[in-house]
């Protein structure tokens, strides 16, 4: 069992990278580009079958450790 | 009666932090990261700066979970004294001993300089050698002194008079307002990014390092 993990920056947090990012891809004449965020992907292997279970886990994991909530949001998507 | 002075993997300032306050008359001992308590009689904790466990996750995200943290995280909310600088001031923040959030700087930059600051709030332990308006300078190092807090918890503040220094001139980081330093409401956990301790001595750019640790003394 697999769980993916995406961390973003809340809306209203500025996002250097992402601005940087975005600078980045005009410089080289992807104008289209709109905007960019970077957000981190985490992924967690493992060993509990119950998917519910794992989730409400994982949930756990977020808050205390994997964001910060005081500026990141977080979503999880759990796979066989 | 001492200072103890945390450690981590990565932590890089313990040893000017010692010298400074042996400087200034104090004894400071060093604490691992593994302890679970700290020693008797400790009057202040400072966890000064450096990258602890890498600054992996985020700044402080992994220090905060060691056993010293929790004995530290114990002691001041008993009303112990706590000072955290550049990463322990990240530390604080992820351990919600203080409020916020810290984000790399605006500009992506490791800004390494002399900072010129101005002190908000000497109604404290802390800053009470120096003067409200008062211009100093000390320097900072790091990429991520970027501080974020929501409006609620700007006007929250501001409301208790935590803000204790703001950055002077052209700000380094976006910090939000140009905050460089806080406190917690009971005026007894304060966190800044600059180093005091590497402004011990006029010969080597600035001694306005003294004015602020001396306060720390004479708890």
């Amino acid at each position: 069992m697999t769980a993916h993990i995406i961390v973003t920056l809340k809306e209203g947090v500025l996002d250097p990278q992402g601005k940087a990012l975005h600078h980045a891809l005009h410089a080289l004449g992807f104008n289209e580009v709109l905007d960019a965020r970077v957000n981190k992907h985490i992924t967690l292997s493992l060993t509990g079958g119950d998917v519910a279970l794992e989730r409400a886990k994982v949930e756990q994991m977020c808050e205390t450790l994997i964001a910060n909530t005081v500026i990141e949001n977080y979503s999880i998507e759990i796979l066989p | 009666m001492s200072i103890a002075i945390l450690r981590f993997p990565g932590t890089n300032c313990e040893f000017d932090m010692v010298y400074a306050f042996e400087k200034l008359g104090k004894q400071a001992s060093l604490v691992w990261h593994q302890d679970k308590e700290l020693p008797a009689g400790t009057t202040l904790v400072v966890i000064p700066g450096g990258f602890s466990y890498g600054d992996y996750l985020r700044s402080g995200a992994i220090a905060r979970f060691s056993p010293i943290m929790q004995a530290v995280v114990q002691y001041a909310q008993q009303g112990g004294f706590v000072l955290g600088i550049c990463n322990g001031f990240q530390i604080l923040l992820e351990s919600g001993l203080l409020p916020g959030a810290m984000q790399r700087n605006e500009n992506l930059h490791f800004v390494s300089q002399a900072q010129k600051l101005e002190v908000i709030s000497n109604a404290n332990e802390f800053l009470g050698h120096l003067r409200v308006g008062q211009i100093i300078t000390i320097p900072i190092a790091h990429a991520e002194g970027n501080y974020f807090i929501d409006q609620d918890g700007l006007e929250s503040l501001k409301t208790n008079d935590q803000i204790l220094l703001r950055y002077y001139g052209e700000n380094p980081n976006g910090s939000l307002e140009g905050i460089a330093g806080i406190c917690n409401k009971e005026k007894t956990v304060f966190g800044l990014m600059p180093h005091p301790e590497r402004a011990m001595e006029t010969l080597l750019g600035s001694g306005d390092g003294i004015a602020m640790l001396q306060g720390l003394c004479a708890l």
